[in-house]
């Protein structure tokens, strides 16, 4: 699957640069209850990538559904479309560089606006909306935007603490071009005052970081008489130039 | 005062949660009707070169219990070493592998069963050859960012000896964490995210 075909640039085969793990969650977070038990214990092995690393899958347009970015519609009977905010996402992916990152393959999925999940383990009492599915992708353009349109999520209780509400948020997982940029996240909505009360999201230490899982209201972007939107941008992995890589030498 | 480096900082990560089949394994949870299939379900077909080979992956806790929400992606290279990606210049990969695919915990018993070939040998930065290998990611409720790691096979034993990566590993006794036990066609692999037998994890 050719993403680039069409495209002037020519592939970059560097190493990333090393990730910031003090900027990311450490593994174990003990006010969220699941990471005591899922976090290892010992050091990681850090190593330089190699290509097993620096390689990765990239997913052509061609695999893409009319109705995969429109989660408003994608699960709807004919006619019919899901309950709730309507909201447009959109932004860029970009890498560490600040250049926009093409054929990046997005997939999202979120609870509906009462908060609810469409899978058989929640078991919270709001009810499942017949419209809606809870799942979309799209895949970034030439310079690395991206949009799909959607219902806003509503908060919903989790089993941690007694009384524990996730923000509302949309889940992203992200594919860049190396497989060492593989990432999932979730993006928040801008004045959520359950955002800086969450275990998940406190597990981010630094500010700016949670901030920068913010989605900021655009009202530039928003259609008026139809949906309001939201502008969230990702950040990959920087990679070095190629040009003067080791490896080519090796051969 | 100098020029500033004028870098963005990546993305935090955060947990894929329990429900993160919704989004990228739907059929598999109930979510008919919006994608065809599930991606990276399926690996190889008929014209597919190589061993075909099956994997058979848990990843367990602290307790040994395993994981029945966890989701794996594994990426690996053809048969003859190559891989299907832009930045692979050695050569064009078998058009009919895609080198990648993805697999959800079973619900009941935590299994990841894959079928797919195996991998060639693929050079380290400096030429040398490593062992076969198979890059594992995976997410699930609890693990914040996603946990990075290697499947070897356990009959290579020579070519896993010279391995570059796995020379890095300082005690020996964790080496055989990140090797398969050949069954058959199938090989096993654990993956222990603590304690005594916790897997070697990687940061690269």
């Amino acid at each position: 699957m050719p993403a680039e075909s069409g495209s002037n640039r020519r592939p970059e085969t560097g190493a990333f640069f090393q990730r910031d793990r003090t900027w990311h969650p450490p593994a174990l977070t003990p006010g969220y209850k699941s990471s005591v038990l899922r976090s290892p214990q010992k050091a990681l092995l850090s190593f330089d990538n190699t290509l097993s690393e620096i390689a990765g899958p990239v997913f052509g347009h061609a695999m893409l559904g009319e109705f995969d970015a429109d989660l408003i519609h994608n699960f709807a009977r004919p006619g019919e479309s899901a309950i709730g905010e309507r909201i447009i996402v959109h932004g860029r992916v970009l890498d560490e560089r600040g250049i926009g990152v093409p054929g990046v393959l997005l997939e999202f999925w979120q609870a509906n606006a009462g908060g609810r999940y469409r899978h058989n383990r929640d078991g919270y009492l709001a009810p499942l909306d017949p419209n809606f599915g809870g799942c979309g992708r799209t895949i970034t353009g030439e310079d690395g935007f991206y949009a799909f349109r959607t219902v806003k999520p509503g908060p919903y209780p989790w089993p941690n603490g007694p009384n524990d509400w996730r923000p509302a948020h949309i889940h992203f997982s992200v594919f860049g071009h190396g497989f060492a940029q593989r990432l999932i996240t979730q993006m928040y909505f801008e004045g959520d005052p359950l955002i800086w009360k969450c275990p998940i999201v406190r597990g981010i230490a630094d500010k700016a970081a949670i901030e920068a899982l913010t989605a900021v209201l655009d009202t530039q972007a928003t259609i008026p008489m139809d949906a309001l939107a939201y502008k969230f941008d990702i950040v990959l992995r920087g990679r070095r130039s190629s040009l003067f890589e080791n490896r080519l030498e090796g051969n | 005062m100098t020029q500033s480096l004028d870098r963005l900082k990546e993305s935090p990560s955060q947990t894929a949660g329990p429900y993160v089949h919704i989004g990228l394994t739907p059929n598999f949870c109930g979510i008919g009707g919006v994608y065809a299939t599930d991606l990276g379900a399926t690996m190889v077909n008929d014209k597919t070169k190589g061993e075909r080979i099956g994997l058979r992956i848990r990843v367990l806790d602290g307790t040994g219990t395993p994981l029945k929400d966890a989701l794996i992606e594994i990426w690996q290279a053809d048969a003859d070493g190559l891989y299907n990606s832009p930045a692979e210049l050695r050569g064009a990969a078998d058009p009919n592998f895609f080198g990648w695919g993805r697999c959800p915990t079973d619900m009941d018993t935590g299994v990841c069963a894959f079928e797919t070939i195996k991998p060639g040998r693929v050079p380290f930065r400096d030429g040398r050859l490593m062992a076969p290998h198979i890059t594992l990611w995976m997410v699930a409720r609890g693990i914040n960012l996603g946990l990075h790691t290697r499947l070897y096979f356990s009959d290579e034993e020579e070519a896993n000896a010279g391995d570059p990566i796995l020379a890095r590993i300082e005690h020996r006794v964790r080496v055989p964490t990140l090797i398969a036990e050949r069954q058959g066609d199938t090989y096993v692999f654990d993956v222990h995210l603590q304690g005594e037998k916790e897997t070697v994890f990687f940061d690269s």
